[in-house]
This record gives structure tokens, C-alpha cells and sequence, in this order.
């Protein structure tokens, strides 16, 4: 499914405050995999998903998704493979839309037209998707999405990015600027709709008992490399305090491998 | 106050509400503060006027005005989509060469128009019974209620919609497939080509084009949307919202001819048209009532939509 080769990611290169955000990433992710990421602050987990999505190019490496070449298509382009979640739920939304403008706005990724974006059949659609949310937005159709809690535009977003199932999900803590109620609200409808429409996904989290309890394998991330990749019979063993004594131990280890090659 | 006054404020406010639906379409659907406007409206006027001019048929020159404007867009777009110009500089470089290009179309800097067979003329062929006088406002009204409506059904066709989420939440509409650079291009075409026709129909309808008609087109403009928008109650529909822009744009015209003409007890002089405009855009933008609704034109644009709260 994704493919990734040798990814490096530098900003502001040739700066006094130059940050390697990603070094050298290699990961392979099969058809029907649920990965979730987890990892320091500014270990480079959300420019890892800008580099997948396109947001941003990486400097060196190779992305592919189902053997296309995709390392140098644009991020509108990859759309009709990518669904997204932002983990501002202000960017996920168009804010001065209504809600059934905004769901109308995901229905195709590529090839629209000069007709209505709007009809019933459609109004119907998006209203038997929004009863499943529970939370009484279907009787919102025309309420324009500015109006919206954080949890509700969260919500949303998460239809709007796989109303077109998707061949990759990506969530980027999506619950982590949400009370911790809509918090649990919204990973329930995120991991009910990746069963229901078995979605390869990666999710960044901050939360290691969420990065533990959901999806199949876990992958720490520290400083711009993959320090830690965990699945199966081994997954299912490991504790949060395994992982934090792990994240320490692998984050000394490489500070020595740096030091060494510096020097 | 006269009711000649008050029908040629009528006119007029039709006339520029076409512009003021390509400013609307701009400013405040794609977020894209579009200058090239000051330019775009006289080569329209100029476009038509050398046609008519030259002896051609006033909905040639019409459409050749359009398709002028839609270039002039298009350059804008060109500018700040390829070339990654800042959006003000793209509108500034267009409406700036196009002076010189509306020079060069006219041969001179002001065609007269007068006893040469205008749009009106050919319409009130087919209107015997109807006076100019009566006519003309209702021809411009069918003609800003067309554009009106295409422009209505546009912003709700898909291409549309993905036209006003570039201007609310670029990196949303992108991560949901659309090239917001084409949906840029598409937006300044189209709000170009509507500005050239006002110019276009204004030149047949004051019977002149001339080089400078076109300063001060995008306060014009921005006045027109801000009237509007703050008068009628913010219903949200896109029908409310360009009916709006419209009666704002007469609101507009009928307030600046009046203070035009009974301003000389004021001081002012006719060529006081430009700062009387400024000022009523000045006093339109401070009023705390008007403020709120139209924030999104004051404020300097984010474009990533997180400006809105
Ligand atoms: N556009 C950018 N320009 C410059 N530096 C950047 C940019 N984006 C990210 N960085 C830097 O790259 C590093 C990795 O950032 P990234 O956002 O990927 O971290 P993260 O793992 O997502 O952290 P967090 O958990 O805080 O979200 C950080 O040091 C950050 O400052
Ligand atoms: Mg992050």
C-alpha cells in the first residue's frame, strides 16, 4: 500500500535555526493496516503526514501508494487517495459554508462539474451519515459550520475525508484540542467508521494508552527517525511504562549514534 | 432632489452593479483583494468604443470586452498562481499595463460615442413604445438580474462551491482534490470579464470611454458590497447576498450623486467624486453596526480560515 524511501526533510536548510524534521524514514504500510504514531514533541509526526498528503515535498525519497509514484504529484492530486483530519478542527472545515455544502465539497475528489452540488438525493445522503454521528447534525443541514463546536466541525471532518473511502486515512491528534468527553466521542466515530470501511490509517496521538488500544501496530518517532516499530504478539505485551523506559532508552542510544557520527 | 437624479443613480447603480458582483466575487467569495478591476473596467469601455466606433455591432464589441476582461484575469491569476506573486502585486502589475493597453486600443486617450448605434439603441428598435428614459433602467436591470442569476447558480454548481471553499479554507479544499490555482484563475476570469461588460455598458450608456474612467472602480466596488452587505440582514443564502451587493451598489451611486449635488454647500467640488467615494467606504467601514458583517473585507486575509472565529 504506502511505501516510503529514504525520506528527508530539512527546513530553513542553510540557516543558523536549520531543523532536520525527518531523517531518513523508511516504512512500509500494507493494505488494511491501523498504525498509530507517537512520539515527542516535534519529533516530526505531523511533517510526516504533510510529506504522505503533499502539504509539504520532502528533499530526498520516494512515496508510493499502491506502486504509483507519488513524490512529486501535489496534494491535490494525492487527495483522491488521502483522507484527512487535521488536529486544528479549523482547518477541516469550510467555516463560512453550511454543513451540507461542506459534505457536498467531499463527495468527489477529482472531476467536478458545472451541475448543482446540492440535490435531495444527496441532501438525503449526507443526513443518513450524519444520524450515525449522533449528534443532531442532520437536523443542521443548512447551519453554516462557523457556528460549530470544535467537536461537531471534528466530526464532520472526519465524514467529509471519508465520504470517499479513502485508500489511506490520516489523522493528525485529532481529538487533542477537544474536551476529553467529544475527545472520546470522536476516536468512538473514527474507529467505528475505519471497521466499518476497513481503511488503511495512520493516527498521530499523544495519548500512549490510545496509540496502545487502538489500531495494529505503533510506531515511535523521535527527532526525525523511527526509533521504535511494534506489532502482533508484541504489541499486545507491552505496556505504557514499557514504552516510556523504551522511548528513553533508544533516545540515549541515539543521541550516542549522532555524537559518533559527528564526530 | 430630483427624480432625474435619483433615475440616473438608478441607472448607474445597475450599471456598476455588474462590477460590483465581479468585486463581490473577489474580495469576498475568493478572499483574492483583486486590483487589476481599476483596469479592467476602462478596457472595457475601451474595447467597446473602438469596435462601436469603427462601425461594429454593439454585442460584438460587448462580448469582445468580456473576453478582454476575462484575459485581464487571467493575467492576475498568472501573476500570482505561476509567477507566486503576492495577490496585491499580481492586481497592481495588471491594472497598471493595462493602462497602457487601453491607450493603445483607443489610439487616443477618450473615444467619443455620441450618435454611434449603442446597445440602448438597438434594443428600443424592438421597443418603439417605450422611451430611452424608461428603457434604459430596464434593460440594465434585466441584464445585472441575468448575471445575477448565472452567477447564483455558478457559486452552487461544483466548480463553484470549490471556487468559494478556496477563498474560506485553502488547505481544506486542497486536501479535498481541489487546485485551488485553478479555482483562482477561474474566480479572477470570471470577476474580470463581469467588470469589462459594466465598463463595456457603461461606455455605450455615458456615450464615452476614456483612460481615466476606470480610477477608483475597486472603492466603487468594495463600497457597493459593504453598503449592502450591512443593510440587509446577513441571511446567508448567495441569492440574498448578490441581491445585496446590487441595491448597495445603487444605495451607493444615488448617495454619491447627491452629495455631489447639494455638497457644494459643504465645499465640495465635482472632481471631489473620488474622495467622496473614500469617504463614504471610510464611514461605512468604522460604523460599529456595519463592521461585524463585513469583517472579512477589512481585515488583512489569512485565506487559511482560521481567522474565523
Ligand atoms: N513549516 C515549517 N518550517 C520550519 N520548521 C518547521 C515547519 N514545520 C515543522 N517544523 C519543525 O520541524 C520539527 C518537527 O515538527 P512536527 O510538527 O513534525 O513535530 P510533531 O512531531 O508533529 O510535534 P507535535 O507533537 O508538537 O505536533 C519541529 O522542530 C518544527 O519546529
Ligand atoms: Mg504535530
Amino acid at each position: 500500500m504506502l511505501h516510503l524511501k529514504n525520506i528527508y526533510k530539512c527546513f530553513a536548510k542553510g540557516t543558523s535555526y536549520e531543523i532536520e524534521a525527518l531523517r531518513g524514514i523508511n516504512l512500509h504500510i500494507p493494505e488494511g493496516n491501523f498504525v498509530t504514531i507517537i512520539g515527542s514533541n516535534g519529533a516530526g509526526k505531523s511533517t510526516l503526514l504533510n510529506i504522505i498528503a503533499g502539504t509539504i515535498l520532502p528533499d530526498k525519497g520516494e512515496i508510493t501508494i499502491n506502486q504509483q509514484d507519488l513524490t512529486n504529484k501535489a496534494e491535490y492530486y494525492r487527495a483522491r487517495f488521502i483522507g484527512r483530519v487535521f488536529q486544528n478542527p479549523l482547518l477541516g472545515t469550510a467555516p463560512s459554508m453550511t454543513i451540507e455544502e461542506n459534505l457536498a465539497l467531499s463527495i468527489k475528489r477529482f472531476g467536478r462539474g458545472l451541475h448543482l452540488g446540492l440535490n435531495n438525493e444527496r441532501r438525503e445522503l449526507f443526513r443518513n451519515k450524519l444520524v450515525q454521528l449522533e449528534l443532531g447534525l442532520e437536523h443542521m443541514l443548512t447551519k453554516k459550520v462557523a457556528l460549530l463546536s470544535g467537536g461537531q466541525r471534528q466530526a464532520l471532518t472526519i465524514l467529509m475525508a471519508t465520504m470517499f473511502d479513502p485508500k489511506l486515512l490520516l489523522l493528525d491528534e485529532h481529538t487533542a484540542s477537544l474536551d476529553p468527553e467529544s475527545s472520546k466521542k470522536i476516536q468512538l466515530i473514527t474507529q467505528e467508521i475505519v471497521k466499518e470501511k476497513k481503511l488503511t490509517t495512520i493516527m498521530v496521538t499523544h495519548n500512549m494508552q490510545e496509540a496502545l488500544r487502538y489500531g495494529n501496530r505503533t510506531i515511535m518517532m523521535d527527532r526525525g527517525r523511527i526509533i521504535l516499530d511494534i506489532s502482533g504478539k508484541k504489541r499486545e505485551s507491552v505496556t505504557i511504562d514499557y514504552l516510556l523506559k523504551q522511548f528513553s532508552k533508544l533516545r540515549k542510544e541515539e543521541y550516542i549514534e549522532d555524537e559518533l557520527v559527528l564526530a | 432632489m430630483t427624480w432625474s437624479l435619483l433615475g440616473h443613480a438608478l441607472e448607474q447603480g445597475l450599471v456598476f452593479g455588474i462590477m460590483a458582483l465581479g468585486v463581490y466575487l473577489t474580495f469576498q467569495v475568493l478572499n483574492f483583494p483583486d486590483l487589476s478591476v481599476d483596469g479592467t473596467f476602462p478596457l472595457g469601455a475601451a474595447i467597446t468604443a473602438k469596435i462601436i466606433f469603427s462601425g461594429g455591432h454593439p454585442l460584438v464589441a460587448i462580448m469582445w470586452a468580456i473576453i478582454g476582461g476575462v484575459l485581464a484575469g487571467g493575467l492576475t491569476a498568472f501573476f500570482h498562481t505561476r509567477l507566486k506573486f503576492t495577490n496585491l502585486l499580481s492586481g497592481i502589475l495588471t491594472m497598471t499595463l493595462l493602462y497602457s493597453v487601453n491607450l493603445r486600443i483607443m489610439g487616443k486617450s477618450n473615444i467619443p460615442l455620441l450618435g454611434k448605434v449603442t446597445i440602448l439603441d438597438i434594443v428600443k428598435s424592438y421597443f418603439p413604445f417605450l422611451s430611452l428614459d424608461q428603457l434604459t433602467p430596464l434593460l440594465f436591470l434585466f441584464i445585472v438580474l441575468l448575471v445575477k442569476v448565472l452567477l447564483d447558480y455558478f457559486l452552487c454548481t461544483e466548480v463553484g462551491m470549490a471556487v468559494r471553499a478556496t477563498g474560506d479554507n485553502e488547505q481544506m479544499i486542497r486536501s479535498l482534490g481541489v487546485d485551488t490555482k485553478i479555482t483562482k484563475i477561474i474566480g479572477l476570469c470570471l470577476s474580470n470579464g463581469l467588470v469589462a461588460l459594466s465598463g463595456s455598458l457603461f461606455a455605450q450608456y455615458s456615450g464615452f470611454a476614456d483612460v481615466g474612467m476606470g480610477i477608483g472602480t475597486i472603492v466603487a466596488g468594495l463600497a457597493s458590497v459593504i453598503i449592502g452587505r450591512s443593510i440587509f440582514k446577513d441571511r446567508g443564502g448567495i441569492g440574498w447576498i448578490t441581491i445585496s451587493v446590487i441595491v448597495g451598489s445603487i444605495i451607493y451611486r444615488a448617495t454619491v450623486m447627491i452629495a455631489l449635488r447639494y455638497g457644494y454647500r459643504l465645499g465640495f467640488q465635482p472632481g471631489d467624486l473620488k474622495l467622496i467615494s473614500v469617504i463614504l467606504v471610510v464611514i461605512a467601514l468604522t460604523f460599529p453596526l456595519f463592521r461585524g458583517r463585513v469583517k472579512s473585507i477589512v481585515a488583512s486575509n489569512g485565506s487559511n480560515g482560521t481567522e474565523n472565529k
